[in-house]
């Protein structure tokens, strides 16, 4: 039998059976659409967690005190800060080569009030090398000025969230607001895109500088210190120069945990990666399910279609051929149904890519792959039965309709 | 050429055995007309299964041309089907969702023969049974008697030698019965053996041949003079 005729008489068979067809057809569609809905939205995720890791900058360490103790019988803890982390721990590592950025963080959380209102928020102090660091943006004014980190001025920069809150639609710079009783001057405002990040949202507080913030909060030590390193091959380098710069101004003592970003989005990227499989495992199973509504329809078919099967065994059909036009008539549904499903889901997740916009929704590159992998060989495999039955049909029973 | 030689079938129906057929000895040469007839439970269609290779002999031994068929396999029998057998069926057995030409085109259809060759053989078989404007119509769009036509044409549509049909007329009035007969005689004018199961005598006696089945034996075989 000619490959075309195998398609006209697969193609006539189908659409003989309407009400039959459209049911399978409309399991393997969602099944499909199911999976690659379900891996855009774990695909989604993942990126926009590596978007928010993207914003805590790029090549970034992040440097806290406490050695994070894992030897021992001792359940892992952060020991308690016996040494802390100083301004000058942090301008000592801008001395190295693999360094190219160091912000200390000082943070603290203080009362800020303009005119009558108040807000209680985080307080951050730091330098003008984290508006690199973190690369920020401004939506007015400027940020930090550089200078000798471990003289303050009382200025400040806030987050939008923290001006809409103290100024309304008013203008703030220039403004003085109070800090912990302490004034301050408005000199910029950070834009709202950039400040949102993992770990750290900068969207409500207020940034001083870090010999304000610890004079403020009384208290020489740091909270965190960020580290750029230079590139993204020297961040190994940049680890080990943090570690041995501070272990000699510790008197040998090795106190702080050093995180790289890279370690922290792989470690992300594994957990967000293995869901999005998860997640496509689980709509794959309603594949399974479509594959034995499949196996049951073409069941019922096969005994429909006694007499033609019969009859086709009568002219001279052999089984294997009988066989064969069974399995073209499931894989051509099969096909059908995985192009409707990724129609379909592919629709979906561009209709909720246009409704969540800052949702970052991407269908991964495999999962149509798979999709279409697995309704292709559910389609197939759970046809077999039915058309291996309809193969070995008696044709003397088959031609009475039994 | 037909040769049965002691060929018996039997059954089981619940813990009975049936011997459907026992023993049977018959001959049918190319181009002969026979009427197999005899009540339902006579053995008849039974014989016609086995005649067309659609039904294996429990014991005996058929020839078909000389060739011995009873131990072949399953698709050489079918290919012997194809090249050797037309069917005609009581219920026409017609594909209902294919229109008529694509009915009678389906055996050159599954053969692979190419489409310029088959729809001149289509429109041929249409033309030889009157039918040439009811190509575009399915089965339920036809009258029983334009349906059996079509099935003749089907059955012819292969060349066989051999036409085997089972209670042709049984699902139609008289007068397209008569019409279907005529048909189907005229391929035996043009030399196709006909065999025809019938348990109407007016039917069976138009036969030159005709075999009287009772309880599975042959009862009588007269040839009209």
């Amino acid at each position: 039998m000619r490959p075309p005729d195998v398609f006209a008489f697969s193609m006539g068979a189908l659409s003989g059976a309407r009400t039959r067809t459209w049911l399978m057809l409309l399991a393997m569609a969602i099944g499909v659409s199911s999976v690659l809905l379900l891996t855009a939205v774990g695909e989604g995720t993942r990126r926009y967690v590596n978007n928010q890791f993207m914003n805590l900058g790029s090549h970034l360490l992040i440097v806290m005190p406490g050695k994070l103790e894992t030897t021992g019988g001792q359940p892992p803890i952060l020991s308690a800060t016996e040494v802390d982390l100083t301004i000058d721990d942090a301008i000592a590592l801008t001395r190295s080569h693999s360094i190219r950025r160091v912000a200390p963080l000082a943070l603290g959380s203080a009362p800020i009030s303009y005119d009558q209102r108040e807000r209680t928020v985080n307080v951050i102090g730091s330098t003008a090398s984290l508006y690199e660091v973190r690369k920020l943006k401004m939506s007015a004014g400027r940020f930090l000025p550089g200078g000798d980190p471990t003289r303050g001025a009382a200025i400040a920069v806030i987050g939008d969230t923290l001006k809409t809150e103290l100024f309304g639609s008013s203008t703030a710079l220039g403004q003085r607001i109070r800090i912990d009783g302490q004034k301050f001057r408005v000199i910029g405002v950070l834009e709202a895109a950039g400040a949102a990040g993992v770990g750290m949202d900068l969207r409500d507080t207020a940034v001083i500088p870090v010999a304000t913030a610890q004079s403020l909060f009384d208290s020489p030590s740091l909270f965190r210190v960020m580290v750029e390193a230079d590139g993204h091959n020297a961040i190994p380098r940049a680890e080990k120069a943090i570690i041995d710069i501070l272990r000699v101004r510790h008197n040998g003592e090795e106190d702080v945990t050093v995180i790289t970003q890279d370690a922290m989005l792989a470690t992300f990227n594994t957990i967000l990666g293995s869901l999005t499989y998860a997640v496509g495992g689980i709509a794959a199973i309603s594949l399974a399910v479509a594959g034995i509504l499949i196996m049951n329809v073409m069941l019922v078919a096969v005994s429909q279609r006694k007499a033609e099967i019969g009859l086709l065994k009568a002219i001279g059909s052999p089984g294997s051929q009988i066989l064969r036009l069974f399995l073209a008539e499931a894989t051509m549904l099969a096909l059908l149904g995985t192009f409707a499903g990724l129609v379909l889901g592919f629709s979906g997740v561009w209709g909720l890519a246009i409704a969540l916009p800052d949702f970052p929704i991407g269908v991964p590159y495999w999962a149509p792959i798979a999709a279409t992998g697995t309704s292709l060989a559910t389609g197939v495999v759970f046809c077999l039965l039915p058309a291996r039955r309809a193969a070995r049909l008696d044709p003397v029973l088959a031609l009475a309709g039994h | 050429m037909i040769q049965f030689s002691k060929v018996s079938r039997e059954f089981e129906v619940g813990d009975e055995r049936v011997r459907a057929l026992r023993d049977i000895d018959l001959e049918i040469r190319d181009g002969e007309y026979a009427a197999i007839m005899g009540p339902s439970g006579s053995g008849k269609s039974t014989m016609l299964n086995i005649l067309g290779l659609l039904d294996r002999a429990d014991q005996g031994q058929y020839f078909l041309d000389n060739q011995d068929t009873t131990a072949l396999t399953e698709k050489k029998r079918a290919a012997l089907r194809r090249q050797h057998f037309g069917f005609v069926f009581q219920s026409f057995h017609l594909v209902p969702r294919m229109t008529a030409a694509q009915n009678v085109e389906l055996p050159l259809n599954l053969d692979g023969v190419s489409p310029r060759e088959r729809r001149q053989r289509v429109s041929d078989a249409l033309d030889a049974m009157g039918l040439a404007d009811r190509a575009r119509h399915r089965p339920s769009q036809l009258s029983g008697g334009q349906r059996q036509r079509v099935a003749i044409a089907r059955a012819m549509i292969m060349q066989p030698g051999v036409l085997l049909a089972d209670e042709p007329t049984g699902n139609l009035d008289s007068t397209s019965g008569q019409e279907v007969i005529q048909a189907l005689e005229a391929l035996n004018q043009r030399g196709i053996t006909l065999i025809i199961i019938t348990h109407n005598p007016v039917i069976g006696e138009r036969a030159n041949r005709r075999i009287h089945m009772q309880d599975g034996a042959i009862e009588a075989d007269t040839v009209a003079a």
